[in-house]
């Protein structure tokens, strides 16, 4: 050994004599042990980081140059708001860039987040013993959700300005306190400067503070626990008598961290290709009322939330007004998020992965996609009477598979038994997936166009 | 002195403890509280605001921003105040009894008797607070052929009259408001004061 090596020999020591560096390496890299079945439904929750990082360092560069300020410019219609944004668009040395990453990784979080949540519903990932890693997840998405909302009105445009008009007027659909709730939010009477202040303040600094503290809630549960697979079996069970290491577990360092830097290259073409070429992402990404600066005497013509609040929008909107208020709605669309938290419990299954699943969470699963989906396409049109009644049915159908989950999965088990050990996947599945995954493009295609 | 721990003692201890150091957080909480709420200076703002209204001519709509808000003046034609007699039967509230609005304004035009023919509300829906469109036209093709002019909210697609009286079966639940407002000369509004 050289001196060199000695060195750091040391210098290690004398550091995990002080804090635990080499115990946390091993227990979270070298020597966590990871189902070594993981499919490319895995990568989405390393890329969920990424993409963390990625919303934290480009978030703090445009605080650098945004002033949160809702007071109109002397002599012009735009708020000071609306032209640091401007400015960073155009004069700011790279602001143009670091603004289109942080507003495409807000949907790229969703995009990605979407898929890992989607992950954890066919392979049972929330059932026992990952209770509460769902409930850490379901809080971390919660507070995506928070900051999305709350970051879009900082541009202060007429989307901004006119989404969080609606947004914090549900609030005041609830009986008795509303009123006062929806005035206590605003910090004023209508929505303005005292407003954006705030959302900037919880948007900068108190909502990320709550999610970096969940994310970590969420690792280290999973980390305790040890990871689920597509196959859904405990690698746990089966270990190697004399090494105590499981049979189907592969170290995460450097197996996973190598899969995964697949994953985060792959994504990046993709996150790339949106920055420089598609920021707007046809309207999707970036609303096009929202590169007009808010004017509180005119509404747009058409108002939608950005894509990825659009199946809970089309729950508010199919729910009636009845007995006076239209609180109902924002029951509803409340209850539709809340209500996933609670899938380790709805779930009655024997086994957790769709492969060896029945029939019935087969069909009400798909079900569920459809409803999803369509919910979606539906709250980013305006309401026509047709597209009401779609939305209630997909209302319908979406609490349903939630609510009637312990009846039809009490006793599914498919004709497949559960294997002991995990299994590689084969061509068949793969092309079934890919089938599946057409299926669901065309159909969202089609009926987006039809409806 | 005894060696001997007082179980009971301690405990009692603990929840006193627990019990003030919990009114204290209380206590430290309300002004974080309470910075939420509207400042003083955010209570003072919202002044009365004069309109000079001699050149609106009739069928004519102007917007004025009062608290933040946008205000209608709308200059009824003789042909408007007719038609709005028609559709009485497709409105929730056509007397306004569940709605907001000054005394003086609680009748069939929604407006001061003396000048009947001009409308002063407040343009926000009473659904989710967007502000409607003013569509005066006759039987369009988006609103059907029965339409005789009224406002139009694009959010979530509530209708009202050009009394800002609202129809049944939309969203909204009650008429829009119509503010406090005078004449303070043949030609001159003020909206925000009546007195």
């Amino acid at each position: 050994m050289s001196k060199l090596q000695a060195l750091a020999g040391n210098v290690m020591n004398w550091v995990d004599d002080r804090f635990p560096a080499t115990k946390m390496y091993k227990e979270h890299l070298s020597e966590y042990y990871a189902p070594k079945n993981f499919n490319f439904w895995y990568f989405f929750g390393s890329l969920a980081l990424l993409v963390l990082v990625i919303q934290i360092v480009t978030g703090i560069f445009l605080t650098m140059n945004y002033k949160p300020d809702g007071n109109l410019i002397p002599g012009t219609n735009v708020s000071v708001a609306f032209m640091s944004v401007e400015y960073i668009m155009r004069d700011v040395a790279g602001g143009w860039l670091i603004r289109y990453m942080h507003s495409t990784g807000a949907s790229m979080f969703f995009v990605v987040v979407y898929l890992h949540m989607f992950r954890g519903l066919i392979y049972g990932s929330y059932k026992q013993p990952r209770e509460l890693i769902w409930i850490f997840g379901m809080l971390i998405f919660l507070c995506l959700m928070a900051e999305a909302f709350l970051g879009y009105l900082l541009p202060w445009g007429q989307m901004s300005f006119w989404g969080a008009q609606v947004i914090v007027n549900l609030f005041a659909s609830i009986p008795v306190i509303g009123p006062d709730l929806s005035v206590w939010i605003r910090g004023d009477f209508v929505v303005s400067d005292a407003t954006l202040n705030r959302f900037f303040a919880l948007h900068v600094i108190a909502v990320p503070l709550v999610l970096l503290a969940l994310v970590v809630a969420h690792i280290v549960a999973l980390h305790e626990v040890g990871s689920n697979n597509p196959d859904g079996v405990e690698i746990k069970k089966n270990k190697d008598p004399k090494t105590g290491i499981p049979l189907d577990g592969i170290p995460f360092h450097p197996y996973y961290t190598v899969k995964d830097i697949l994953g985060v290259a792959v994504f990046l073409v993709a996150f790339s290709y949106v920055v420089f070429f598609a920021p707007e992402m046809g309207g999707f990404f970036l609303e096009y009322p929202n590169f007009d600066p808010a004017d509180p005497l005119k509404t747009p013509a058409h108002i939608a939330p950005v894509w990825y609040f659009t199946p809970f929008y089309a729950i508010l909107r199919a729910i009636p007004s009845f007995l006076g208020t239209q609180v109902w709605g924002v029951i509803g669309m409340g209850a539709a998020v809340v209500i996933i938290a609670f899938l380790p419990w709805l779930d009655r299954s024997p086994v957790k992965s769709i492969r060896y699943r029945g029939r019935n969470f087969k069909i009400a699963l798909v079900l569920f996609i459809i409803s999803f989906i369509c919910l979606g396409i539906l709250g980013a049109k305006p309401a026509t009477n047709l597209r009401t009644i779609l939305s209630q049915v997909f209302s319908v159908i979406y609490f349903g598979f939630f609510l009637f989950m312990p009846l039809y999965t009490k006793n599914d088990v498919g004709t497949t038994p559960v294997p002991a050990r995990t299994t590689d996947t084969n061509t068949q599945r793969q092309i079934g997936f890919a089938v599946y995954a057409l299926l669901a493009v065309l159909g969202a295609f089609v009926f987006g166009k039809l409806v | 002195m005894t060696n001997q721990v007082d179980n009971s003692k301690r405990r009692f201890l603990t929840l006193a403890t627990g019990a003030v150091g919990g009114v204290a957080v209380v206590g430290v909480a309300t002004p974080f509280i309470a910075s939420f709420f509207p400042s003083e200076r955010a209570k003072a703002a919202g002044a009365p605001v004069e309109v000079d209204i001699s050149k609106l001519e009739p069928g004519q709509k102007i917007d004025v921003e009062w608290r933040g808000k946008p205000v209608w003046v709308v200059n009824r034609t003789k042909e408007m105040l007719d038609n709005m007699a028609k559709i009485e039967g497709q409105l929730t509230d056509p007397n306004s009894d569940g709605s907001d609005q000054p005394e003086y304004a609680k009748n069939k035009t929604r407006a001061r008797a003396d000048k009947a023919n001009v409308l002063v509300a407040l343009g926000v829906c009473t659904h989710l607070g967007c502000s409607p469109t003013f569509r005066p036209d006759l039987a369009p093709a988006d609103l059907g052929p029965e339409w005789v002019g009224g406002f139009y909210c694009p959010c979530h697609g509530s209708k009202f009259d050009l009394a800002g009286r609202v129809y049944s079966g939309v969203p909204a639940p009650k008429n829009l408001d119509i503010p406090p407002y005078k004449y303070v000369s043949e030609g001159v509004l003020l909206v925000g004061e009546d007195k």
